[in-house]
């Protein structure tokens, strides 16, 4: 590693040499892979006050900037786990199938006797209130490559609001990028053998809550407006919340989950976006005619080492677990929007389960894109993140090779223009992980 | 000269698209216009044309069925497959909840159906509660999406159940809280006070859109997709299934729906439907019932198997539902044994799978019997369907071959050998997963 630091002495207050990191970086002459446009072969990126200043061949490189030599390295912009846990306290164990996760909110105890109850609901939780920085496994998914997440509560039917959040920050403020990102669905049932019970009881559940949203906005607006003899509506926080997303969750692993989902979604006439996508090799057609996005869970399906032996999986199972890691290739053909998520596989398993999409046909620069500038449109942020132009967040991860590559290192993530360098994973923490 | 080709070919590709298909030197039975040896036409998913001899088109595609039999498409009107919920049974009223949300068109259990000749069936809520929910009718087209297994314009159909079912979670078990009805009068009461809510909640309806006549300022009621199933019963709209076993209950909801002023279309099981058969069909109800599948629990005792005989006779429409995927593949037998218990005529034995349960359904105008403009919807016997050793050889849903025993057992060695490469692959890649992970230098 040979980087030439210019240290400008005249730009350090009297409270000395290491309280304030420089806020002005250059990082010159390195191969910018801009992901919104063409890439660089020599460029210079400039981040200053947290933002891209200035990108290109030619950047004038201000006497007070740190001066990063780029010769070998190459710049990406940071990568965005579209839908996470990341910074939420009270997390879900990672390897619970997406959709599928069992319990209710804590609040539910006696069982819901019917919608009326808005069983395993709340959509009022957002992520953005909930934020805790000491999170562990921020630091471990910001060393793999990762300066944002979208986070969710996932607890319950409507579980809550997520938030794009950066992967660094002091205060739980500093981190929110963009809130509310969307609401997290689950076809989970309420248990406690309370209603719902059933799928298609959670199914009916969901639809009666989006007519009774919109049969309060209406009373709301009738009462506004003529408050003065008029019954006064009882406040819903949940009606509150389902109103405030800007857009929802929908798990859909399966081909048959995926037509389902794309069908429910129009009928709530709420922008969707479905998360799973394993089997989405079969569903690129529809997905391409709806325009729905798509977030690929890359914990890509296997049989669990602990199943019985005996089993005998059936051939659409089989095919799915051969062929899931060729749903991004083939999302991509057709021209469909979709993203990766994680699923909570352990940062070091990241790049062999990229490697399986790339086996499968994807190529490099869409599996980039489905990391970066893609989730960042799809959660409605892409004028902030996810890609490296002028006036965006300096989110950036710089490597010595092609990212996701066998020997790729990680040398340098910049988090909000904060230069951060990944240290190799503690000992105990890697067994921890297993 | 190109252009004049081009438009010709466009021309003839819709006919090239689906030739007719010609079901020749068949034993044909009709089910409700007689039985002949002879052909039946197939073109454009519907019958256009059956008799000893028909013109047969050019371009036709012929199944010659020599010593074969060909009936129309048998029809379950009772059964859960192909969905990934059977119950909402957290709640006594779940008319909310609808099957057709949760259809899964890759269930084997559809062509497993299909091989045993059904071509449609109604796919049901189950019993747990006293008013279920809404049913889908599907075709067993397989192959297809969810949207495409669908009967397509079938009329709705809701689920009511009465007596063990509906009525056990009333008891405290000790797994779950115990819920209102524990008792038969239970049941009947959580249906009553089901039907004057909706018919409140229709009159709450019917004020405000008076206001709104009136050009009044007023909120709409809220919409509830639990009332508006039961509302659309009350207008007529939607068909009643009631799942029932004894004779008295069976009154019971008879004189319910009286009371209310709709009709049920079938009541289902009624094993002691030979006990109440007239009243039955006084109400105009209809009945589907299992040939000999009883002892299960005390409220069907009292079943016989002569019981579908006896309420065909006293002029019940009567069915035979399977409401079990093995049984399904079968339901050609259970008419045999209406044959044998009972003495009734084979061609009535046979509209008990076919043309009866299609008017329980409501869509006996499109499947049912082999009659022209119906559904091309058929299957083809190698032996009598009454037959114990009948197997069918092909099955026909709007005009397409969706079963073909020879073709089956081609497709069966391909798959087993995708199937083994498939294993393979994936054992080594746990394999390559399982070598220890690199450590950082």
């Amino acid at each position: 590693m040979k980087s030439t630091i210019l240290l400008l002495l005249l730009s350090l207050g009297a409270a000395g040499v290491h309280a304030k990191p420089p806020s002005t970086y250059a990082i010159r002459g390195a191969r910018i892979v801009t992901v919104s446009g063409a890439t660089l072969e020599k460029g210079t990126v400039l981040i200053r006050g947290g933002l891209i200043q200035d990108v290109g061949a030619n950047v004038d490189i201000p006497a007070d900037a740190w001066v990063i030599d780029g010769h070998g390295l190459i710049v990406y912009p940071g990568l965005i786990d579209s839908l996470s846990t990341l910074g939420l306290a009270e997390a879900e164990p990672a390897d619970a199938p997406a959709g599928q996760r069992r319990s209710p909110p804590a609040a539910q105890q006696t069982p819901a006797r019917g919608p009326e109850d808005r069983p395993a609901t709340t959509s009022w939780l957002r992520a953005a209130d909930m934020i805790n920085p000491a999170d562990r496994r921020i630091e471990s998914a910001r060393n793999a490559g990762f300066t944002n997440a979208v986070t969710f509560p996932q607890r319950g039917m409507f579980a809550g609001q997520g938030a794009v959040i950066a992967l660094a920050g002091e205060r739980p403020g500093d981190m929110v990028v963009a809130t509310p990102a969307g609401m997290y669905l689950t076809l989970s049932t309420a248990g406690s053998g309370g209603f719902p019970s059933s799928l298609m009881g959670v199914m009916a559940y969901i639809r009666q809550v989006y007519l009774d949203a919109e049969h309060y906005k209406l009373a709301r607006q009738q009462y506004a407006s003529r408050a003065n003899g008029a019954q006064r509506l009882p406040y819903d926080r949940a009606l509150e919340g389902v109103l405030e997303a800007p857009r929802i969750l929908l798990p859909a692993s399966r081909a048959v989950e995926i037509e389902r989902m794309l069908k429910f979604a129009a009928e709530l006439k709420t922008p969707a976006v479905l998360y799973g996508g394993h089997e989405a090799y079969r569903a690129a057609d529809v997905l391409r005619k709806t325009g729905t996005p798509l977030l690929i869970n890359l914990r890509w399906p296997e049989r669990g080492r602990e199943e019985d032996p005996e089993r005998m999986d059936s051939l659409r199972i089989l095919r799915l677990r051969e062929l899931a890691p060729s749903s991004p290739a083939e999302l991509a053909k057709a021209g469909c929007r979709f993203a990766f998520y994680t699923g909570g596989i352990p940062m070091r398993d990241l790049r062999k389960a990229v490697k399986r999409a790339l086996d499968a046909g994807l190529s490099h620069a869409d599996a980039v894109r489905a990391f970066t500038l893609s989730p960042a449109e799809i959660y409605g942020v892409a004028d902030r993140l996810g890609s490296i132009d002028r006036g965006k967040i300096a989110n950036l991860v710089i490597t010595d090779g092609e990212l996701f590559a066998e020997r790729t290192q990680i040398k340098y993530i910049f988090v909000d223009g904060v230069k951060y360098e990944p240290l190799p994973e503690p000992a105990e923490e890697r067994e921890a992980n297993r | 000269m190109r252009r004049a080709g081009v438009l010709l070919m466009a021309a003839l590709l819709p006919a090239l698209a689906a030739p007719p298909v010609v079901i020749r030197n068949a034993n044909v039975i009709t089910i409700t216009k007689g039985n002949f040896k002879g052909s039946v036409l197939l073109r454009d998913g519907k019958i256009e044309a059956f008799g000893e001899k028909i013109v047969i088109p050019s371009g036709a595609e012929i199944i010659d069925a020599a010593g074969q039999y060909v009936m129309p498409g048998i029809i379950d009107p009772h059964s859960h497959i192909a969905s990934e919920s059977v119950n909402e049974g957290s709640i006594s009223v779940s008319s909310m909840v609808t099957i057709e949300d949760v259809l899964n068109p890759e269930d084997i259990a559809i062509y497993r159906a299909l091989a045993g000749g059904v071509t449609t069936a109604a796919i049901m809520h189950g019993s747990a509660n006293a008013v279920g929910g809404q049913s889908a009718v599907i075709k067993m087209r397989w192959g297809k999406n969810a949207a495409g297994i669908l009967f397509g314009n079938a009329k709705p159909i809701l689920k009511l159940a009465l007596g063990e079912n509906p009525k056990r979670r009333g008891n405290p078990t000790g797994q779950t809280p115990p819920r209102y009805p524990a008792s038969r009068m239970g049941v009947e009461d959580v249906i009553r006070q089901a039907f004057t809510e909706a018919r409140n909640y229709r009159d709450a309806w019917r004020e405000y859109e008076a206001k709104v006549k009136r050009g009044e300022r007023a909120l709409p009621p809220r919409k509830d997709l639990k009332l508006e199933p039961l509302v659309e019963v009350l207008e007529g709209k939607r068909l009643v299934h009631a799942h029932c076993y004894r004779a008295d209950e069976i009154l019971m909801i008879l004189r319910l729906a009286d009371e209310f002023g709709f009709r049920i279309h079938a009541l289902v099981h009624a094993l002691e439907g030979y006990k109440v058969a007239k009243e039955i069909a006084a109400h105009n109800a209809g009945a589907t019932t299992f040939s000999d599948w009883w002892a299960y629990k005390m409220e069907v005792a009292d079943a016989i198997p002569y019981n579908a005989a006896l309420m065909f006779k006293k002029g019940v429409q009567v069915s035979l539902n399977s409401d079990d995927a093995e049984l399904m593949r079968r339901l050609n037998l259970e008419a045999a044994k209406v044959v044998k218990y009972g003495g009734v005529s084979e061609n009535d034995a046979l509209a008990m799978i076919t043309i009866m349960p299609a008017r329980q359904l409501g869509i006996e105008d499109r499947v049912g019997s082999i009659e022209i403009g119906k559904d091309a919807d058929l299957v083809i016997f190698d032996r009598h369907p009454l037959s114990s050793y009948a197997k069918v050889q092909k099955v026909i849903i709007d005009g397409e071959v969706y079963f073909d025993r020879d073709r089956d057992a081609t497709e069966r060695t391909a798959r087993e050998r995708e199937k083994k490469a498939l294993i393979e692959k994936a054992r080594e890649r746990q394999k390559q997963s399982a070598a220890p992970a690199r450590r950082p230098s």
